[in-house]
């Protein structure tokens, strides 16, 4: 989702994590331990390996998995949301300019979809599932029973810190685990909201929140978890995979990439050209679905420009530095970053930028090559750059010949264009004729591919991705004769009987395939 | 290297061409059925001959799983695209999620089940869309080369083999999907080298598979399934029926005597006075690991067995009692026909023993106490479990078979998870006015009327459809009056924007 580093910050300074976090926990536990100042050598212990032991007794005592239980924390979730409410709004409005309404949709809003969706259906999907049997197996109980992994690490990222850290963690608590949170140290302001107030509504049993830097994330890494969250970019997902091998651990990476969005010479301009700038400057552009680049005609390019300067006029006014709608960058080092992006093509659109806010402005840029700085990461920022292909084709060309992304939007009025694009192009989520807009669908699963990431939540999917699908089977002691048949000495005679009673027959052949 | 990185580019330039359909699909599958009947005589001489597996074991372990998964792949491939609920807001749009092929899928096989540890994967991968590369282990030479021989000959060219390369030079490769299956230290290994390309995993690993034997179940029956572990010999691992499966037992000292005696005379039941002589005995697969078993009987009380030939590599179905947990036979997985038995005073010992070790990919139970089972599978985990048999999980199709902690990640068994779930939502370009909702300048009635839309989900019964029309009617035109007019005063006049 992010580009570059998502762990920029130095590291933070030992001993002033907030009171009540689950790291001033481990210091306890440890007696300081690993802390640096106890002991003099922070590589000897690891700071977090108490606080992990601690959550994985809890685990196992069984605590976490009755479902009054997970409901009971769920609703505090539920609480916290009502409750800090203007706290969140005010901590993300400090961290990035994030306006109150898209903080409210995004941050506030969609969790309490998830959480809404999770408790009407927890039991549900709580239940053990049946499963077809086969003749050998048809008087057994056969089914596949949910059960909770163990100790999870959900790592967040800076730029939707409540969301993309609550999601996960609705799933977490839902499936039964105990869940160490690790909120982004960039959205210093929401970091510390989450240390000291989340705590407060969880069981500090069972839930806790670590604050770390760099340094201290490696240092939490090194221990086993069953399973790791981790959203932010491709280059630090694969340190995190590497360190989830050292120990089996399975992991859900949500992480980035240049989402194409194509657009097709039949369109309705206008709609097309606000969804499209929508999409790129909600959260000033730093949403890791966002369209990040256009692919379209240069006759549409041309009806676009007019289109989209009316739609960013109409969103936020003629100075959108004025406007209380428009986000800003979060931190100096990804202004730099974003502002030296400006220099690829040309700026038709925007491009004022004032350091001391880090505002970049809605910007548009034309007259781009593959080869170009903009094309070579993921934006992450208020900028859409335009680029000219002939037709669908190659178009289509154009998106497959890079990595895979988080989604691909394609813009046309013609049905068979949009479902040609999505037929012929792989990406981790499809949405044609919007943007953004899949994400809200708690029935849609939300992932990557490749290099923009593996696994997939959202809803049912959140439970499922934090849920361990065990295959039962439960006999009876008894029809031991039954049984003979399959134990030595062995005999075509039994061998003819063992097949016809466990072989999965041919329905009818369909013609059509 | 260079024939490595030929390989791969050749099957993902092939995959990339023809984008699997499902006829194409399908024809591949029907091309294997038809391999595996028409070259059964082949596959059964290749086990017989590194194996010495014998001609009913062989097929039932290896070639009648291969084809039940076969019918199982060919009935489920039409039914793919799941249509997924919609909320108030997108009803006039398609959401739904298509299953699509993640690209090109790196299987390795193990040793032990050589034949069907390669085809099963085989068999999701193609009936998922993708194009394989096939690594079968290189212990058993005669089914790798069998494999590597009848594959091209009967699926084309986007299926290919690859026998010979060292792993190293393989999982240096980049792959969209690897599934190995083999040992948790060799599972690292794999899951490092495909964290460089953020390549998902599903590792099909091992461990210490404990079977809990209680006071209250009839002992001859839990003696005879959990006899087949020793019975079939080494390639043991909690896979195959015939095979058995428990790596070791645990139960009460009053019947553990009792236990070895029920087990003494199954084993004269399944094998006769001499098992050695036993066509249905198999052997050690090779030195290295003859050697490494009989090293874990080193210092233990062998209550039964413990003879070998290393000539043959055979050794006799071994039962150790009265095991200590630290000894070495309890550190590693023995994968050969040793069985150990560890004592312990009742359930809640022996769920507390199971749960300080790592996660096994089998838990059984023998008991005729229903509750007690219910209580060893909600206080434990592994990746599946049998109550009163052994192994026979693996055998009902529809239970997904894989790992969980140092077992593995991830599953496969007929299910087909090699693919891509991919979200799709197709919204009308029309119908504007629903949009503006999201649109800046933001407001506090905006912001309910979203919460209004999204908080609220409909089910797709009848009575809810007509519902749904209605209100969406209704919503239309209270959006369009009040936002209507709304919003053309905020949009013609910029400088009223707060």
């Amino acid at each position: 989702m992010e580009t570059g580093s998502v762990f920029p910050q130095p590291l933070e300074p030992l001993g002033q994590q907030p009171p009540g976090s689950g790291a001033g926990k481990a210091a306890e536990d440890d007696g300081g331990g690993g802390k640096g100042s106890v002991d003099g050598d922070a590589t000897s212990a690891n700071p977090y390996a108490g606080l992990v032991s601690s959550l994985r007794a809890a685990w196992l005592s069984g605590k976490t998995r009755p479902v009054e239980y997970r409901v009971a924390q769920l609703e505090a979730l539920g609480r916290f949301l009502d409750e800090k409410k203007e706290d969140i709004l005010e901590a993300t409005a400090s961290d990035m300019g994030k306006p109150p309404f898209e903080a409210e949709f995004s941050e506030i809003l969609l969790c309490k979809n998830e959480l809404h969706e999770t408790l009407n259906n927890l039991s549900d999907w709580m239940k053990d599932e049946r499963v077809d049997r086969n003749l050998v197996t048809q008087l057994d109980s056969a089914f596949i029973r949910k059960d909770p992994y163990g100790v999870v690490l959900i790592i967040a990222p800076w730029n939707y810190p409540i969301h993309l850290l609550l999601v996960p963690l609705i799933g977490a608590i839902a499936a039964g685990n105990c869940v160490v949170s690790k909120p982004s140290e960039v959205a210093k302001n929401t970091e510390r909201l989450v240390a000291e107030m989340l705590t407060c509504y969880l069981d500090n049993d069972c839930f806790a929140v670590v604050t770390a830097g760099v340094q201290e994330t490696t240092r939490l890494l090194e221990n086993k978890f069953d399973y790791i969250f981790y959203t932010g970019s491709p280059s630090v997902g694969k340190i995190v995979m590497a360190a989830a091998a050292k120990h089996l651990t399975p992991v859900t990476l949500e992480l980035g990439g240049k989402n194409p969005c194509y657009v097709s010479d039949t369109c309705d301009v206008q709609n097309v050209a606000r969804r499209v700038a929508w999409g790129r400057f909600f959260n000033a552009g730093q949403t890791c679905i966002a369209p990040d680049y256009v692919l379209c005609s240069v006759e549409m390019q041309e009806k676009l420009l007019p289109a989209l300067r009316k739609a960013i006029t109409d969103f936020y006014g003629p100075n959108p530095q004025e406007s209380p709608d428009f986000g800003r960058i979060v931190g100096d080092k990804h202004f730099q970053r974003v502002q030296t992006l400006l220099h690829s093509g040309r700026v038709v659109i925007g491009g004022q930028t004032d350091e001391e806010e880090r505002y970049i402005a809605p910007t548009v840029l034309v007259d781009l090559q593959p080869s170009d700085p903009i094309m070579q990461e993921e934006i992450f920022g208020p900028i859409l750059p335009i680029v000219i292909v002939a037709n669908m084709d190659e178009a289509i060309d154009f998106i497959n010949s890079r990595e895979r992304p988080l989604v691909v939007y394609a813009f046309s009025s013609d049905d068979k264009v949009v479902n040609q694009v999505l037929e012929r192009t792989s990406s981790g989520g499809f949405c044609g004729n919007d943007t953004l807009m899949h994400v809200t669908l708690t029935s849609l699963p939300f992932g990557g591919i490749g290099n923009s990431g593996l696994g997939m939540y959202h809803g049912r999917f959140t439970f499922d991705t934090f849920t361990h699908h065990r295959g039962c089977l439960r006999r009876s002691m008894g029809r031991e004769a039954l049984n003979a048949l399959r134990y030595p000495p062995y005999s075509q005679q039994k061998l003819g009987i063992v097949r016809a009673a466990s072989e999965v027959k041919r329905k009818g052949t369909c013609t059509l395939l | 290297m260079e024939r490595m990185q030929q390989i791969v580019r050749q099957a993902r330039a092939a995959f990339n061409s023809s984008r699997c359909r499902s006829l194409v699909r399908m024809q591949q599958l029907k091309a294997l059925e038809r391999m595996v009947q028409e070259k059964e005589k082949e596959i059964l001489a290749a086990l017989k001959a590194d194996l010495h597996k014998s001609g009913p074991t062989a097929y039932s372990h290896e070639i009648l799983g291969v084809l039940k998964e076969l019918a199982l792949a060919m009935d489920k491939l039409p039914s793919w695209t799941l249509p997924v609920q919609r909320d108030l807001l997108m009803m006039r749009n398609e959401a739904y999620v298509c299953p699509e092929p993640l690209g090109v899928v790196l299987i390795i096989g193990a040793w032990n089940y050589p034949f069907i540890l390669v085809m099963q994967p085989l068999i999701g991968a193609i009936a998922a869309g993708n194009a394989v590369v096939v690594k079968p282990s290189e212990i058993c030479e005669n089914t790798a080369r069998l494999v590597s021989d009848l594959l091209p000959q009967y699926l084309d060219r986007l299926y290919l083999v690859v026998s010979t390369e060292a792993a190293e030079m393989i999982i240096s490769q980049r792959f969209d999907h690897i599934l190995y299956t083999g040992n948790s230290t060799v599972g690292k290994i794999m899951m490092a080298a495909a964290a460089k390309h953020l390549t998902p995993v599903t590792l099909e690993l091992g461990g210490k598979s404990p079977c809990y034997i209680d006071k209250d179940c009839d002992l001859a029956v839990a003696c005879r399934s959990g006899s087949c572990k020793p019975l079939a010999g080494a390639q043991w691992w909690g896979r195959d029926p015939a095979v058995g499966a428990g790596d070791y037992i645990i139960c009460n000292p009053s019947i553990q005597s009792k236990r070895v005696e029920n087990i003494k005379a199954t084993l004269q039941e399944f094998y006769g006075e001499d098992v050695k002589s036993s066509p249905d005995y198999e052997r050690i697969v090779n030195k290295r690991h003859f050697k490494r078993i009989l090293g874990l009987l080193d210092g233990q009380k062998i209550a039964h067995g413990g003879e070998a030939d290393e000539a043959s590599c055979f050794i006799a179905p071994t039962i150790l009692t009265d095991v200590s947990p630290e000894s070495k036979v309890m550190e590693e997985e023995i994968f050969g026909p040793v069985l150990p038995i560890l004592t312990v005073k009742n359930v809640d010992e022996a769920i507390e023993f199971i749960n300080r070790r790592e996660k096994p990919l089998a838990l059984y139970v023998f008991s005729n106490n229903k509750k007690l089972i219910r209580r060893v599978i909600s206080e434990t985990s592994s990746d599946g479990m049998t109550a009163n048999d052994i192994f026979k999980h693996s055998v009902v199709p529809d239970l997904p078979f894989g790992g969980v902690g140092n077992s593995g990640i991830g599953a496969y068994h007929g299910k087909v998870d090699f693919s891509h779930r991919h979200a799709c939502l197709i919204r009308d370009l029309k119908m504007e006015v629903m949009h503006k909702l999201w649109y800046p300048p933001g407001s506090q009635k905006k912001v309910d009327w979203a919460k209004f839309f999204l908080l609220k989900r409909f089910n797709k019964g009848r009575a809810g459809l007509l519902i749904l029309a209605l209100l969406g009617i209704v919503a239309a035109v209270v959006a369009k009056v009040s936002f209507g007019s709304l919003l053309s005063a905020w949009v013609c006049v910029p400088s009223s924007v707060p």
